[in-house]
């Protein structure tokens, strides 16, 4: 038993040190080539088949799980990334359980869909494992398109646009490429440095230059873009973090999850990492869940989630709900936070609400409960920050505070174009959605470019 | 409880389950731990002439092909007739059937096309008390390049020739293994007869190349680098081998003669479909070589249980019973209407149905109602053609339904006929005969 595995407060160390590397082990193991064969075998080859309806990218999957049968892994990848050059990292991260695997007729059927997302990562593991691309530049046609964020929606409106011979330049404010591929996922879902080495296959098609460090409001202007390029693809992201509007949340110890993820995946010393004994997440989605399981990972001996409503109106998936329960963490609904209690300026606990609905609205009972917390995370939502975008120059027209598009993924500006998680409507704030958005816009600035 | 004893041209077994000639019986461990298994009866792997035997490749014998999830659904292989001493295999076969004697075991025999080999074999064989023998007329692979096996069961006069023979210098019932490489198994199953033998057993494997090897284009299995035809067998030929037992069974020349049924069967129901249609019994390899002796049991139960269930009492109530339902396409009944039905409670909406129907047949199912998928047959366009229930991954979720005879074919706009009418009468056949006035 490591010796600092029941210390008080926010502490690194709880755990052995081999520990670490099993618990932040691969969540879903790669497939060897007789399961994904055994698997491959399972699919029935639908007409229109539901499982390419569900997805955004409409990744042909029939047709890939018929390649990797028939001993074609690398055709196979290809049909892939023809829709979805992230194919790899949406193979890891994709809620496939309310996607393509909750509509396969074999989970109508038989209660168990063909592994879709595992099969999907075999066949792009094993063409990006022996480097094969599959797409040429087109001759260049002269034509300069900005991406602002190399997240999933501008990596993927960026090669979209190198295939068709545009010369990219992607201008990042983080240190690395990949966005949430990078910085905002569980750690356990995307080992390896898979993200960067994602980034690498993806740029390898040339045409495309990264500049890092690079914030839209700070060191540029939407307007510098627009003036010296063709074309600007916006896929910002999110910057902000809803607040938790409770007494006492800037507490010593109260904190984002995101942010926590974020030096969760950065972190090389998974040992060194502090994490709270008792740990209370605030928030019911993907994020809380992530920052939830990933503290009882560090060694937290108490995580619990809290979230306003019902069990049936999470955000995070059922099978996200399970692993949460699966590795200890307890998720209490029907609970909003009131206030932080704090004794020498760091959280000691957490005063929470009852919660109910009375008629349509969400409103407090009145009945109060305490929970013990040394570390309370945030992950009730995040925003769009328009200032760094509407700072200067014209507009960009907002919607329900992000950017308005139409169906093309154009602005209310000429030249601009946006996708991804700062758009309105952007569908469930998935991965594979903004794969999609960015693609789709990359063949509308084309259209536009070559018109 | 029915009763599944085997009596086969006076040879008896506890059950009907026989292991055909082939390597599971070329010698007495395998036979005694398939008679420990529950198997009723084994042909012993094909014997040749006294001397130096026959000699195996060293490389692969076996080619295959496979459904999903790898299930073997045929096999090729390249083994001769038995490698080992004749003197060996005859005292082991004499020792067997003393230490088994209500086990059948029949002997299977291939020596060269002269009468004298037939006389040299045949007493030595008799003297080890075997039940009978088969006659080796089948084997495409080897031993046909050197006058033996297929070549000899391709003609019907070296057959006819070779049963005499052996008719005349044993009392051994015979058995005469049939070919299937031929064009119409009547005809070696007529001139087996004719030669006096007492039941023929079919069929044996089929000339076959199993794959090629993509990288270096030689065909497998493969030899240093080639590869040669081997004999197909397992369940992927069942429904050849079933057609030739029901053309000898249903052709009045050969009416009456016993068959024993091989090819392909794998489960109880596979024998009970070759009893059902002329074979008083049959004989099993594949399934053993996939799975091992044990399968015997489940095939037992299972015939037993589904002649209880029907009320079968005796295997001579179920042998031929389907002979005679087996005819030619002139006589099927063209008024016959048959529409298909999809339950949709049973239905999972993989939409395979439609995709066939619409690309390749009748245009029959929708893939749409409403804007939801949904898949159901438009009975104005189907023809009853069963592809959809062929495709179907769900057993029983797609079935042909008969319209009732006066019931209105929406396909035509006819009312279904009373009347059985075939091609022979068909108003569009030009060789239709006139109804007797």
């Amino acid at each position: 038993m490591a010796e600092g595995l029941f210390k008080e407060g926010i502490v690194g160390g709880r755990l052995a040190p081999a520990q670490y590397a099993d618990n932040f082990s691969d969540l879903h193991p790669p497939l060897d080539h007789h399961e994904a064969l055994v698997e491959s075998d399972r699919c029935y080859f639908c007409y229109d088949a539901p499982c390419m309806q569900a997805c955004p990218t409409s990744i042909d999957i029939p047709m890939f799980i018929r390649q990797i049968s028939t001993g074609n892994p690398i055709g196979s990848a290809k049909t892939i990334f023809d829709q979805n050059i992230l194919g790899g990292m949406c193979a890891r991260v994709c809620p496939t359980e309310t996607l393509c695997e909750e509509v396969c007729v074999r989970e109508v059927a038989e209660g168990k869909p063909v592994q879709i997302g595992r099969l999907q990562r075999y066949a792009t593991d094993v063409a990006m494992g022996q480097g094969k691309q599959f797409y040429e530049r087109a001759a260049p046609t002269g034509k300069k398109v900005a991406v602002v964020g190399a997240g999933p929606a501008g990596l993927a409106a960026a090669h979209r646009l190198a295939r068709y011979g545009h010369e990219v330049t992607i201008l990042e404010a983080r240190p690395k490429a990949g966005g949430l591929n990078e910085y905002g996922i569980a750690a356990y879902k995307s080992t390896d440095d898979f993200a960067q080495a994602e980034v690498d296959y993806v740029t390898a098609i040339g045409g495309i230059n990264t500049e890092n460090g690079k914030a839209l409001g700070r060191d540029y202007h939407l307007a510098d873009l627009t003036a010296s390029y063709d074309a600007v693809f916006l896929g910002l992201g999110l910057a902000g973090v809803n607040a938790l509007r409770a007494e006492g949340e800037d507490a010593s110890g109260v904190s984002d999850a995101v942010d926590f993820i974020s030096v969760l995946r950065q972190s090389s010393d998974l040992a060194g990492l502090p994490v709270g004994r008792r740990v209370v997440v605030i928030g019911g989605g993907m994020t809380a869940v992530d920052a939830a399981v990933q503290s009882k990972l560090l060694g937290a001996e108490e995580v619990t989630i809290c979230y306003r409503r019902g069990q049936e109106h999470m955000n995070a998936s059922g099978f996200e709900q399970d692993l949460a329960a699966a590795n200890g963490v307890v998720i209490r609904h029907w609970l909003q936070p009131k206030k932080v209690i704090s004794d020498g300026g760091k959280v000691v606990a957490i005063e929470l609400e009852y919660t109910a609905m009375k008629g349509d609205k969400l409103s407090g009972t009145g009945e109060i409960v305490r929970l013990a917390a040394d570390q309370v995370f945030k992950a009730i939502g995040q925003s769009f920050e328009p200032a760094a975008l509407n700072g200067s120059g014209p507009s960009v027209a907002m919607e329900g505070g992000r950017i308005k598009v139409d169906g093309e993924g154009r602005t209310s500006l000429a030249k601009v174009w946006a996708g991804g998680d700062c758009v309105v409507d952007a569908r469930e704030d998935l991965t594979v959605a903004a794969v999609a958005a960015g693609r789709d816009a990359a063949e509308s600035i084309n259209r536009a470019l070559m018109s | 409880m029915a009763d599944i004893r085997n009596n086969f041209v006076g040879i008896k077994s506890p059950n009907p389950f026989w292991l055909a000639s082939a390597p599971p019986t070329d010698k007495a461990y395998n036979v005694v731990r398939a008679f420990k298994a529950g198997w009723g009866g084994v042909v012993w792997k094909t014997l040749g002439e006294e001397g130096p035997p026959v000699v195996n490749v060293n490389g692969p014998r076996y080619g295959a092909i496979w459904g999903a999830d790898r299930r073997l659904l045929g096999l090729n292989n390249i083994e001769l007739i038995t490698d080992r001493d004749l003197q060996t295999n005859l005292r082991e076969i004499k020792q067997t059937k003393m230490e088994w004697p209500d086990r059948a075991i029949v002997v299977s025999l291939m020596v060269p096309c002269v009468e004298e080999a037939w006389k040299a074999i045949l007493p030595v064989v008799e003297e080890t008390g075997a039940d009978g023998i088969e006659l080796n007329f089948g084997c495409p692979h080897g031993m046909s390049e050197r006058g033996m096996g297929a070549a000899v069961g391709q003609v019907p006069e070296y057959i006819e020739m070779v049963v005499r023979w052996c008719k005349q210098n044993t009392r051994m019932p015979v058995i005469t293994k049939l070919t299937p490489n031929i064009t119409d198994v009547r005809k070696p199953a007529r001139a087996a007869l004719a030669g006096g033998t007492d039941a023929v057993s079919l069929i044996n494997t089929i000339n076959s190349i199993t794959g090629v090897d993509l990288d270096s284009f030689a065909p497998q299995p493969t030899i240093d680098g080639k590869g040669s035809h081997g004999g197909y067998c397992g369940p992927a030929v069942k429904p050849i081998a079933m057609n030739m037992v029901a053309e000898i069974a249903r052709d009045p020349e050969t009416a009456g003669l016993p068959i024993s049924g091989i090819g392909g069967i794998t489960t109880w129901r596979d024998a009970a479909e070759f009893m059902a249609l002329g074979a008083g019994n049959v004989q099993v390899c594949t399934a053993a070589m996939t799975y091992g002796f044990k399968i015997v049991q489940e095939m037992i139960a299972g015939l037993e249980n589904w002649m209880d269930e029907k009320g079968h009492r005796s295997l001579d109530d179920i042998v031929g019973r389907a002979t005679p339902n087996v005819t030619d396409w002139q006589y099927l009944n063209l008024n016959y209407v048959a529409k298909a039905h999809i339950d949709q409670d049973a239905c999972i909406k993989c939409g395979r149905c439609h995709i066939a129907c619409e690309d390749t047949s009748h245009q029959a199912i929708t893939s749409m109602l409403d804007g939801a998928r949904h898949f159901e047959v438009i009975e104005e366009e189907c023809v009853g053609c069963n592809l959809c229930v062929n495709v179907c991954p769900v057993d029983g979720c797609i079935t042909m339904e008969p319209l009732a005879v006066g019931a209105m074919d929406k396909r035509t706009g006819k009312p279904v006929s009373p009347n059985y009418a075939n091609w022979t009468t068909h108003p569009n056949n030009p060789m239709a005969k006139v109804a007797a006035e």
